[in-house]
């Protein structure tokens, strides 16, 4: 019998925590397969960041490193400069990447650290309940913006991909969701072009996917997703920000 | 015998690294330390190494961190507010088991403190370089010669323990010329590190560096099986130089910069019939407790000295364990004693 679907080589057989309805499970898949795709599981090593992804470590076949909170593209960088033959990511969330880790997401972008990022943008910090990111739309209620994000007060959302963009580091900046089935299929390859595009050796790659958090966000899950093409989408617009290959991105 | 050569501290522990195998260096600039990544920026891209100036402290400790994941001999340097920045990822190295060289070339402070020689950070080095149940080997070297022979223990027992290890020096070592006698070059960076991870190659399990878990019990299993390797080293690492000890009656305890004023010190009671010696610790920690235990019996009194309020006379009073008096000498902030000073204490200790 032909086997025409299955789990990809790069998973372990751990069961993942993540709460029911959450896209971490999708996005995951999409780097194994990638990691399949292109026979990279043997010299990959992946860094897991402080979120809901730090278990992220016991779900990857490769090599992995828990870094400490938003210093996963430095760890990457140690990694990378020690052995530039190995492929290295890191996978990190909204708070991870562009709250704690700001600095070291700035820096290992502009200076074209030979790394793939995927940056998971949900909006909100999951693993410690639901409190605000430097992500949370305007207005949006989290535990610590029980009235709504008052950017009078906490600020205006960042937009990573688009600041990241103006960075001569960066090979490629994209933009995905993963809340249909062609978005997931666009999804794919754009971290494939992220890994295919260090494994060229050409600098830092990210690939932002818009996520959704049902527990979080107190929705279920095909309203967050819902949720997330009304009010993300817009503030986050899905895209190509960056890209020193562009003719490769064409299908 | 090699020649001896004249050199900075600072960079004669950075040649030191390179003779030692270390190809990989991650820092941020501050003073005193600058000479060390100075030279290694020089050096490092001619020898097919890493020289990288990281965006902070804490970026550069953490990029220490991935380089030993991946199995490599790796070094960082700051002076002291760089080292409270690094405490992060040095407490993430000892709950991961990751080997580096972390050097501290000491200035006075708190906060941001001054620029000139200090002794301040002792507890930090010893008690508390980092949150949770861990240690450092914390080496203390007295003359440019023991900054660069100590290079080489440091990333031996490093990779021997599993730990970080890191050397005390302060702003005098790390500016003064002395004339070194440097070590012949590692040919090759010795072991194969099987815990590393830097590609399973199809070969092996997968590797996971790791200071997270969420269980308890397990959290527990692995802090006391790192307390059995510290005991081991507790056992057998601890190291001190003892000077004119045998018949001393009033020992005086101090390391580094410190030491070095002492050792005058005690040159002088020596002239003037004081019988004075000096117990030099090499290692901060483990400290040299059974040493100074042992010399409690024949001793009459202990004088610490310090570039600081006084830290290391904690560790000194438990060796003694109420035996004997212990008095503490020490000037902070940037200031060194003079052997003048030093003297005066020994005579108001022994007078009183």
């Amino acid at each position: 019998m032909a086997i025409v679907f299955q789990k990809p080589k790069a998973l372990t057989d751990d069961v993942f925590h993540y709460c029911p309805g959450c896209t971490h499970g999708i996005i995951h898949r999409l780097i194994a397969e990638t990691i399949d795709e292109l026979e990279i599981e043997g010299r990959t090593v992946g860094i897991a960041p402080v979120g809901c992804a730090v278990l992220a470590y016991n779900y990857f076949a490769c090599d992995m490193v828990e870094a400490a909170h938003g210093r996963a593209p430095a760890v990457a960088t140690g990694i990378k400069r020690a052995r530039p033959d190995n492929i290295v990511f890191t996978y990190q969330g909204d708070g991870d990447l562009a709250a704690i880790g700001m600095a070291e997401t700035v820096h290992a972008a502009t200076r074209g650290e030979n790394i793939t990022v995927i940056f998971v943008n949900n909006a909100i910090y999951g693993m410690t309940g639901g409190q605000m990111a430097p992500t949370s739309l305007p207005g949006q209620v989290t535990q610590t913006s029980p009235y709504g994000r008052d950017t009078e007060s906490a600020g205006f959302p960042i937009r990573v991909c688009e600041l990241l963009s103006t960075l001569d580091g960066v090979a490629l900046a994209q933009r995905v969701t993963v809340d249909t089935v062609k978005n997931v299929r666009a999804a794919k390859k754009a971290i494939r072009r992220a890994f295919e595009n260090q494994v060229n050796k050409r600098g830092y790659s990210i690939v932002e996917v818009l996520s959704s958090c049902p527990t979080n966000w107190g929705l279920e899950p095909n309203d967050a997703l819902e949720w997330l093409r009304d009010n993300m989408v817009p503030y986050y617009p899905i895209g190509v920000y960056k890209d020193l290959y562009p003719e490769e991105g064409q299908t | 015998m090699a020649d001896k050569v004249l050199m900075k501290g600072n960079e004669a522990l950075a040649e030191a690294a390179i003779l030692a195998g270390c190809r990989h260096f991650f820092g941020y600039p501050i003073t005193p330390q600058t000479e060390l990544a100075a030279y290694m920026a020089k050096k490092m891209p001619k020898l097919g190494g890493t020289y990288l100036q990281a965006e902070s402290e804490i970026a550069a400790i953490n990029m220490v961190l991935g380089a030993s994941s991946a199995g490599v001999r790796v070094m960082t340097s700051s002076s002291s507010p760089g080292i409270s920045l690094k405490s992060e990822g040095i407490s993430y190295m000892a709950g991961s088991d990751l080997p580096a060289l972390i050097v501290n070339v000491q200035r006075g402070g708190p906060g941001l403190g001054g620029i000139q020689p200090g002794q301040a950070d002792y507890w930090q080095a010893t008690k508390a370089p980092g949150h949770g149940d861990f240690h450092l080997i914390v080496f203390a070297p007295s003359t440019v010669q023991e900054m660069v022979d100590l290079v080489y223990k440091a990333f031996e027992l490093g990779d021997k323990f599993r730990t970080p290890v890191m050397i005390l020096a302060d702003g005098m070592l790390g500016q003064m010329m002395e004339p070194v006698t440097l070590p012949s070059a590692l040919t090759a960076v010795p072991d194969e590190k099987p815990w590393a991870a830097s590609g399973h190659a199809n070969k092996r399990k997968k590797n996971i560096i790791n200071s997270l878990y969420l269980d308890p019990n397990l959290l527990e299993k692995t802090i006391l099986e790192r307390r059995k390797r510290y005991d081991q080293i507790t056992a057998e690492e601890q190291r001190c130089e003892e000077v004119q000890c045998e018949d001393a009656e009033i020992v005086v305890v101090a390391y580094g910069a410190s030491a070095r004023v002492s050792r005058s010190a005690v040159n002088q009671a020596r002239a003037e019939g004081i019988k004075a010696g000096l117990l030099r610790p090499i290692t901060l920690w483990p400290f040299p407790t059974d040493a100074i235990a042992r010399l409690a019996k024949s001793a009459a009194a202990f004088l610490t000295v310090e570039m600081s309020m006084g830290q290391m006379v904690d560790d000194v009073r438990l060796a003694v364990n109420g035996a004997r008096p212990v008095a503490f000498y020490g000037r902070t902030g940037g200031v060194i004693p003079t052997p003048a000073e030093v003297l005066t204490a020994m005579k108001s200790l022994i007078g009183g």
